[in-house]
């Protein structure tokens, strides 16, 4: 039971990362159509801008820098490359983002090299705040909710109550009558696609020392965020937020508890074969959760496709 | 319907008879006459990898650019009828079964058309985006399966077979890479004819229809769906043929046919050839593996470069290879690529030269600080240079900032040029 | 298509060229592992311990019949077997008789098998296979054949160690096993169980589980599990950056009992555990460097940090590979026919520079050899990993290992 409860913690961890990345990327993407295949890239220049810093003035004004960096590349990558692209469509817009994945990640390489790098918790939290029959709760990772909490609340608070945010939430749905309006949707976009990546890179910045600072950080967690905004719907940000959460106590929980398959199917009344190590079916007989956890979000995105296209909270088409 | 099809199509097939079969004999007698040109192993073994690439390409092009669906996990189909090929093999090794070897990327595709209607029959309901994600949920929920479910897929290190216990045909026991390339190339021809011959169906007609604009196809009265389907269907064939063809070609299939790489790889294959023509995706994946092949020799940076080559195709060349080839057959119809000619040579060659001088000085900087102690000489295009010194510095920046002044000054020239070449004398273009 | 062709005839005629160029005086290596990619800071580095190796261990004592030379010339595989196989091709086109390759028992398995294939199909080009880092059990079992050589102990052997250092630990009560989902993870899993329980019937294995290779984001989830089921000891074959998650989310969760591992040390894992891994971290390998077995082992990596100040001599086991197959191309008289050099290196003994015999066993190709337990620490490192000031010590030793671990090879010699 106690695990149970640390769990809830270790998968809010994980959902409130995701949703710093998911909320950004849905933004992006109900606004200008394109699902943005770098916008993990983005997470990952964060954590390897803030280690550049964090080695010369520490992590704190890392936090601050680091993001603003990622935001201004953000902005001008939707400047002189997707603005250009789109004219062409959105399906080479979405290529122009996957080739832009595999070239942030060559580039990351050729500056930082191949191995991971030492990128370590600021000292300051460097202890367990608390523990739960045995298992310690590390003061970084409360810092770490806290943190995309306040995120969650201040994009919540400019989204609806600041005339910037009616208009780009008028934008999301009606581009055409915006700009009749006289405002400068261009802009917009870039000032969102800026804000989006840039929250991804704050999302690096934490993540960073806790998940690993490594030239691959970008491709294991880049599908997983396209799944959440999927499974959330699209321009929803509350379906980020719901999104985000149950995938990541998904993972936690499925990662938490050895069920065997073999459990499963006989408690539904199949016999197991004789000699399971002949049997063809071997591998399903064998098979447990913490072996499929973290497939499972994929599983479900291909299900919510079939049967419900608009996703959780969507309200149109993927 | 048919018979109005077939009553437009007739006179353009009997006009096209000669004109159409000459570049496929071409491409035949060039493919019989490559060996002869080339008879290291290693070429030969090149040239296989980029046949079954071709194939991949164009079957994956009848997803892409004839039926605009985007597919991040196409590389299933392949792995999978490359996997079913392995087993048939073991179980010919085995004596379960007996038959020529040349019939058996038939099964890969029959394995990949299986899989491909299963799939398809839920991923194909919507275009866009949906199948995209699909498409990237069902690759990884595929390859992840790859490792767990060990009796098929062999787990990490895969399913080996030998490709020698076949029926021999005509004496061949396929011993020698040489009889596997003009297996390969026969398959190549075979399948490119039926790829080629697929798209001016109807049903391939359709699917451009349906890409461009499915609510006017649905008014027409075709379901956007079913003719996705049936490109789908068939995309997934060709696929399983090309995965047979590795089976026989490397004996060995592993995870990394069904990954997200591969499947990456293939998207990158068929956009940088271009997506717009038939014979883009081959052109993309020759010229693609020369590149790797090439570049590999030469650097361990070439992914770098690939990379950027790729991102620059899709922001300044968005048909692809293809797509610049045929945007000069205007000017050549009209017998003005002279104008071109002076442009390109005081424009594209200092901006090539450019970006060499750009690909040198990362090279400097990657050397200058990976290389040994005291190991400062380097080669660098046919130069020995030192990475350490102020003067090789200068210079490779200086070539590199004059070739992009250069190409920056020539390029009003350019375009002037290139309207001037894209002008019929009459003044209308 | 033509005009593309055309464009590439060119290119070909290069290829061929830098294909046959190839020069008479050297004995060529061919070293196919990951130069680009994930893998590729693993792979650069063995590079340049083969091609420091070649020239401190062999071209600078005279080299080998009379004054030919080693040369390593590297061929980059993306640790994809497909690639593998085609810079094998290249490799054997350009006359290359000896094939070195470590990193991931799926290309090694490629590898012997496509070379076993090759050389029965061409007997005139015939090539030997030296693996060097691959340790599935298999490759020596099962799957053997003349012409594949392994220098590191595999993982039975290893771990055959591994639970004689367990066993005298009384400490121990119970154990967790966890690993990576594919042959080698559950090759270490299968191991553990059946030595454990052989050796010490008391050891409660209180959890055995697998992971996705290289999915998990975060491995909170079973570094939870480890602490509640209230382990004193885990034991894993993680690699790369599933051994820096799951270890630092063990020790981060307030685990302080011994982590058994196979790999958790240099490219930037010894640095990145820092001292977070002090006192927990072991790892069992062959080729001890702290403390140094002798003044010629000191300067040889001495000399090694000098050229390349950021490289680690993380494979002892390469320096090996190139002497005894200089000892055994010196013995056979000949570097062309690689029958007979494999004909020497079978049975051979050598006193390796690491210190303790070497023996290559003939019945299946298996180098026997001292495999040591160490610790990841900052006492008593002479020469550390990543510049870190951390490093392994040796804590035990287990004198030519499983000398007689039982063999399912059948050999068919030429």
């Amino acid at each position: 039971m106690d695990l149970v409860l640390v769990n809830l913690i270790d998968g809010l961890v994980t959902g409130l990362l995701l949703f710093m990345l998911s909320s950004g990327l849905t933004l992006i993407f109900s606004m200008m159509g394109v699902l943005n295949f770098a916008h993990a890239s983005f997470y990952m220049l964060g954590a390897y801008f803030a280690y550049q810093i964090s080695k010369s003035v520490g992590f704190w004004p890392g936090l601050l820098i680091a993001p603003l960096i990622v935001g201004v590349l953000g902005a001008l990558v939707e400047r002189y490359g997707l603005r250009r692209v789109h004219k062409y469509g959105h399906v080479p817009e979405l290529i122009f983002t996957f080739g832009l994945a595999l070239l942030i990640e060559e580039i990351v390489q050729f500056f930082w090299g191949r191995a991971q790098v030492p990128f370590l918790a600021p000292e300051a939290l460097n202890f367990a705040l608390f523990s739960i029959s045995g298992n310690s709760i590390p003061a970084y990772k409360v810092f770490m909710i806290f943190i995309s909490m306040a995120i969650f609340i201040g994009l919540l608070l400019v989204l609806t109550k600041s005339r910037v945010g009616l208009i780009i939430q008028a934008a999301l749905s009606h581009p055409q009558t915006v700009e009749t309006l006289g405002h400068n949707v261009p802009l917009i976009f870039m000032g969102v696609f800026g804000v989006g990546t840039a929250l991804a890179g704050v999302a690096g910045v934490i993540a960073g020392p806790v998940l690993g600072t490594f030239p691959g950080m970008a491709i294991v967690l880049g599908s997983i965020v396209f799944v959440t905004i999927v499974v959330g719907g699209l321009g929803s940000l509350w379906g980020a937020l719901v999104a985000s959460l149950l995938i990541g106590w998904l993972t936690t929980f499925a990662a938490s508890y050895n069920v065997g398959m073999m459990d499963v199917l006989t408690g539904l009344g199949f016999t197991p074969p004789e000699d399971l190590s002949e049997s063809l079916f071997r591998d399903i007989w064998s098979l447990t959760l913490p072996q499929v956890g973290p497939i499972l979000p994929y599983l479900l995105m291909v299900m919510v496709l079939v049967f419900r296209p608009y996703g959780l909270f969507g309200k149109r088409d993927v | 319907m048919t018979s109005l099809d077939q009553t437009r199509a007739r006179p353009a097939a009997g006009g096209l008879s000669l004109a159409v079969l000459a570049p496929w004999l071409m491409a035949a007698l060039f493919l019989a006459i490559m060996p002869f040109v080339f008879t290291d192993n290693s070429a030969i073994t090149i040239m296989n990898q980029m046949a079954i690439t071709i194939i991949f390409a164009l079957a994956y092009n009848m997803l892409l650019g004839q039926g605009g669906m985007l597919s991040f996990g196409h590389a299933v189909y392949m792995g999978l009828g490359g996997f079913m090929c392995v087993h048939i093999m073991n179980w010919m090794e085995d004596g379960l079964i007996t038959m020529p070897l040349p019939l058996l990327p038939l099964f890969g595709g029959f394995f990949g058309l299986g899989f491909a209607m299963l799939i398809g029959s839920f991923s194909t309901r919507k275009a866009g985006t949906v199948f995209a994600m699909i498409s990237l949920g069902v690759g990884e929920l595929i390859a992840a399966c790859s490792v767990i479910v060990v009796v098929f897929f062999g787990g990490e290190e895969g399913v080996s077979g030998d490709r020698t216990y076949g029926i021999p045909v005509f004496g061949f026991e396929f011993l020698h890479q040489i009889e596997v390339y003009y297996l390969t190339a026969f398959w190549l021809m075979l399948s490119a004819a039926l790829m080629y011959l697929f798209s001016r169906t109807p049903v391939g007609r359709m699917a451009n229809a349906v890409r461009d604009n499915p609510e006017r196809a649905e008014f027409l009265g075709y379901s956007q769906r079913w003719v996705r389907y049936y490109s789908f269907c068939a995309s997934g064939f060709f696929a399983g043929i090309a995965g047979g063809l590795f089976a026989i070609n490397y004996e060995i299939l592993t995870e990394e046919n069904l990954n997200l790489a591969t499947s990456g790889m293939i998207l990158l294959v068929t956009f940088l050839g271009g997506v717009g023509f038939f014979f883009g995706p081959i052109i993309g994946a020759i010229v693609f593996t020369l590149l790797a092949t090439v570049l590999k020799l030469h650097t361990e940076l070439w992914q770098l470069y690939v990379g950027a080559i790729f991102v620059a195709t899709v922001m300044f060349f968005p048909g692809g290879l293809a797509g610049l080839l045929a945007m000069h057959v205007a000017p050549w119809r009209l017998g003005k690529m002279g104008v071109l000619v002076k442009p390109y040579l005081t424009t594209l060659l200092p901006g090539v030269i450019g970006g060499l001088g750009l690909a040198g000085a990362t090279e400097m900087l990657f050397h200058a600080r990976e290389a040994a102690t005291g190991d400062e000489a380097m080669g660098l295009f046919f130069m020995e240079v030192s990475s350490h010194s102020p003067v090789a510095w200068a210079a490779v920046l200086a070539v590199t900032a004059a070739g992009f002044w250069l190409a920056r000054r020539g390029a009003p020239g350019l375009k002037a040029a290139w309207d001037e070449a894209n002008t019929a004398p009459g003044g209308r273009r | 298509m033509k005009r593309a062709s055309r464009l590439s005839l060119g290119v070909f005629a290069a290829l061929s060229i830098a294909a046959s160029a190839a020069s008479a005086e050297a004995i060529k290596i061919a070293f196919i592992d990951p130069l680009s990619g994930p893998f590729a800071a693993t792979g650069v580095n063995g590079l340049h311990q083969y091609e420091f190796a070649a020239e401190e261990l062999v071209n600078k004592a005279g080299g080998v019949l009379g004054g030919k030379t080693f040369e390593i010339v590297p061929f980059d595989n993306q640790t994809s077997p497909k690639e593998s196989l085609i810079q094998l091709q290249v490799a054997i086109d350009q006359g290359i008789r000896f094939v070195v390759q470590g990193n991931s028992s799926g290309v090694a398995n490629a590898i012997t098998e496509a070379v076993n294939k090759h050389n029965r199909r061409n007997p005139d080009s015939r090539v030997l296979f030296l693996n060097y880092s691959a340790v599935d059990p298999a490759l020596t079992n099962d799957k053997c054949n003349f012409w594949h050589f392994r220098f590191d102990a595999h993982a039975d052997i290893k771990m055959d160690a591994l639970t004689d250092v367990i066993a005298a630990n009384d400490a121990i009560k119970k154990v967790y096993v966890i690993g990576q989902d594919y042959s080698f993870g559950k090759a270490v899993a299968d191991g553990a169980t059946a030595m454990l329980a052989e050796k010490r019937p008391d050891i409660e294995i209180v959890g055995n589980e697998l992971h996705p290779i290289g999915k998990v984001k975060d491995f909170t989830p079973y570094a939870r599990k480890i602490v509640a089921s209230g382990a004193d000891a885990v034991i894993t074959g993680n690699w790369g950056t599933d051994m820096l998650g799951l270890g630092k989310a063990i020790l981060e969760n307030g685990f302080t009992g011994p982590i058994f591992t196979y790999y958790a040390a240099a490219d930037g894992i010894t640095a990145a555990f820092g001292a977070a891994g002090d006192g927990s971290l072991r790892l069992v390998s062959e080729g001890a460097i702290n403390p140094p077995a002798s003044e010629r082992m000191s300067a040889y990596v001495t000399a090694f940090k000098a050229k390349y100040p950021d490289g680690n001599v993380s494979q002892p086991r390469i320096a090996n590979t190139v002497e005894m197959l200089a000892k055994a191309i010196e013995a056979a008289g000949t570097a062309d026919d690689v029958v007979a050099v494999g004909k020497a290196l079978e049975g051979m003994k050598h006193e390796s520079i690491w210190g303790g015999e070497l023996y290559m066993r003939p019945e299946d190709h298996q180098l026997i050899q001292d495999v040591h337990i160490f610790k990841h620490t900052k006492d008593g490192v002479v020469f550390d990993y990543d510049n870190s000031g951390y490093g392994l010590v040796v804590e035990s030793t287990v004198k030519n290992a499983s000398a007689d671990i039982a063999t399912t090879c059948q050999m068919e010699r030429p």
